[in-house]
């Protein structure tokens, strides 16, 4: 990829601080990185959950992400 | 006695079919009493208290359970959808009542002592509830806590070599029919596809990356025992391309009646004498098929590959040689604009292992659809948001008469110009040669 990975990881934790919500979904980083291949975001994105900076949220059949501990179950629900 | 009063649920059981009511109650029972001494990791009540939340939902007419978690096991987006429940005072055995997807073998071959270790390992760390199977093929577990997850994991992939299974938006667990193993009417061996598609497509498995989920299902031939045309994103059928064999003396025997049609599937009533027009060559969707009294021909150009005939008399109807799959797309069940069945992609292609073709055309596939696909949009829904042609161009592949299911109902083309022999450009002077001002 043309980036850098951990510049590339800042920017992810940025764009995530920088919303009011804490739940994002793939595609909404792919906007982040409108250059990168999505398989290119996807290592990002994978490396920040092995570091625990990130971490998954799933209905079952959907699945998010989000930084580790924010929002817990708010947004599930509709409260935030 | 039971730890909750329960007569709406109870009414459920009133009727003449099997009643999960009944199950879990047994369930319960079983867990007070535990006669193997099993030292319980969850809660003991926990399937007392399933049973009192889920009255407690039917009396409130909504359901107490929060809408999904954050649970998992380290590095894993899928394999555990965690389940909360709103009232954890009341019903503090389902707390956390997460559910864990286990990966079923290819075909579902398992052996009573396999088995047998998957229990031990859910009943000592989980509610001892299963769903045998999910719709997406897995052994779905129903219910423990969050520290339990990684322990299971652990035992599951050190002491079973098993993994869990895909949930979410990733790549759900392949499933395949027992293919080769057993049956004769199977085109490739579906189970080893399943295996080398699980393994290569790891990371999808358990990274979820996708706009929705994704299901691959194989089946070895058009009877679709895993019914992947109705419920897979990629399907593949086998199929042949060559004539289906034809045994004379056994055509003849089954008009004779030495032989059971369908093998004596149908045997539990007396159908009377078998007839090979009336069951067979009538029958036949293409009217491709012709029986003189004493001779059974096929125009096999014709042939759908239904499968209606050899079924019927499979000791004299063969699958031809020439053996391979074809793929189909976008089958999906009704959350958007009801149920869709696959689109045919890829009219035959031979399924021989490292199956590169097969792979080159999923790929092609997510990568278009992971950039284009909106969230929540299952691959079928894309393709009909953007066109068939549209899947056609990501792939690469050449449009067929066999992709067209009907005649064109609108009397508008639209070329585009690299269609047009010499494009949109034209020589004026040549064109005024033979065009006036
Ligand atoms: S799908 Fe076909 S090949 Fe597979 S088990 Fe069923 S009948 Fe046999
Ligand atoms: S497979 Fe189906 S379409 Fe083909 S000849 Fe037999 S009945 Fe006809």
């Amino acid at each position: 990829m043309a980036i850098d990975m951990s510049t590339a990881k800042q920017q992810v934790v940025d764009f995530c601080n920088s919303k009011s919500k804490t739940k994002f979904y793939f595609n909404d980083f792919l906007k982040v990185f409108p250059d990168e291949k999505a398989r290119d975001v996807k290592k990002v994105l994978t490396a920040l959950v092995q570091e625990e900076v990130l971490e998954f949220w799933s209905s079952g059949s959907t699945t998010m992400y989000g930084l580790k501990g924010a929002g817990k179950q708010a947004h599930s629900e509709g409260e935030d | 006695m039971a730890k909750h009063k329960t007569p709406l649920l109870d009414q459920l059981e009133s009727g003449p079919w099997p009643s999960f009511v009944s199950d879990i109650k047994q369930e319960a029972e079983h867990r007070h009493a535990n006669p193997d001494g099993i030292e319980y990791q969850i809660p003991v009540d926990v399937c007392d208290d399933l049973l009192g939340l889920l009255e407690m939902s039917y009396e409130d007419g909504e359901t107490h359970w929060k809408h999904g978690g954050i649970v998992g096991v380290f590095g894993y987006g899928g394999g555990v959808i965690g389940r909360y429940c709103d009232q954890p005072q009341k019903f503090p055995g389902v707390a956390h009542f997460h559910t864990v997807r286990v990966a079923q073998p290819a075909g579902k071959y398992y052996s009573t002592e396999y088995l047998r270790k998957l229990m031990d390992l859910w009943d000592f760390r989980g509610s001892g509830l299963t769903n045998m199977h999910g719709a997406t093929g897995d052994l779905v577990w129903l219910g423990t806590t969050t520290p339990q997850l990684e322990e299971i994991f652990w035992t599951l992939t050190h002491d079973l070599n098993t993994d869990l299974g895909g949930s979410g938006s990733n790549l759900r667990t392949p499933a395949s029919c027992l293919g080769q193993s057993r049956c004769e009417y199977a085109c490739y061996d579906t189970q080893s596809l399943n295996y080398a598609m699980t393994l290569e497509y790891q990371d999808e498995l358990h990274r979820p990356a996708f706009p929705y989920k994704f299901k691959f299902k194989f089946d070895g031939c058009p009877n679709g025992c895993v019914a992947s045309i109705a419920r897979s994103d990629f399907s593949v059928i086998g199929t042949w391309k060559d004539d289906i064999k034809i045994d004379h003396d056994a055509v003849m025997g089954y008009v004779k009646g030495e032989f059971a049609p369908n093998a004596g599937a149908h045997s539990g009533r007396d159908w009377g004498k078998f007839d090979i027009e009336k069951e067979v060559v009538a029958l036949c969707p293409t009217g491709c098929m012709s029986w003189d009294g004493s001779k059974l021909s096929i125009d096999n150009k014709e042939c759908y590959r239904c499968m209606h005939c050899i079924n019927t008399m499979p000791r004299a109807l063969h699958i031809g040689d020439e053996r391979g799959a074809s793929i189909f797309v976008g089958a999906k069940a009704p959350i958007l604009d009801g149920a869709q069945m696959g689109s045919l992609l890829v009219p035959f292609v031979p399924v021989e292992d490292p199956y590169d073709e097969v792979k080159e055309v999923v790929e092609n596939l997510w990568d278009w659809w992971m950039e284009e696909g909106k969230n929540r949009e299952r691959i079928g829904e894309t393709i009909r948001r953007m066109s068939f042609q549209k899947m056609l161009e990501v792939t690469g592949i050449k449009a067929d008469p066999r992709h067209v299911q009907e005649p064109r109902t609108n009397p508008y083309i639209f070329w585009k110009e690299e269609d047009v022999t010499g494009g949109w450009e034209r020589d004026i002077n040549e064109f005024r040669k033979r065009h006036q001002r």
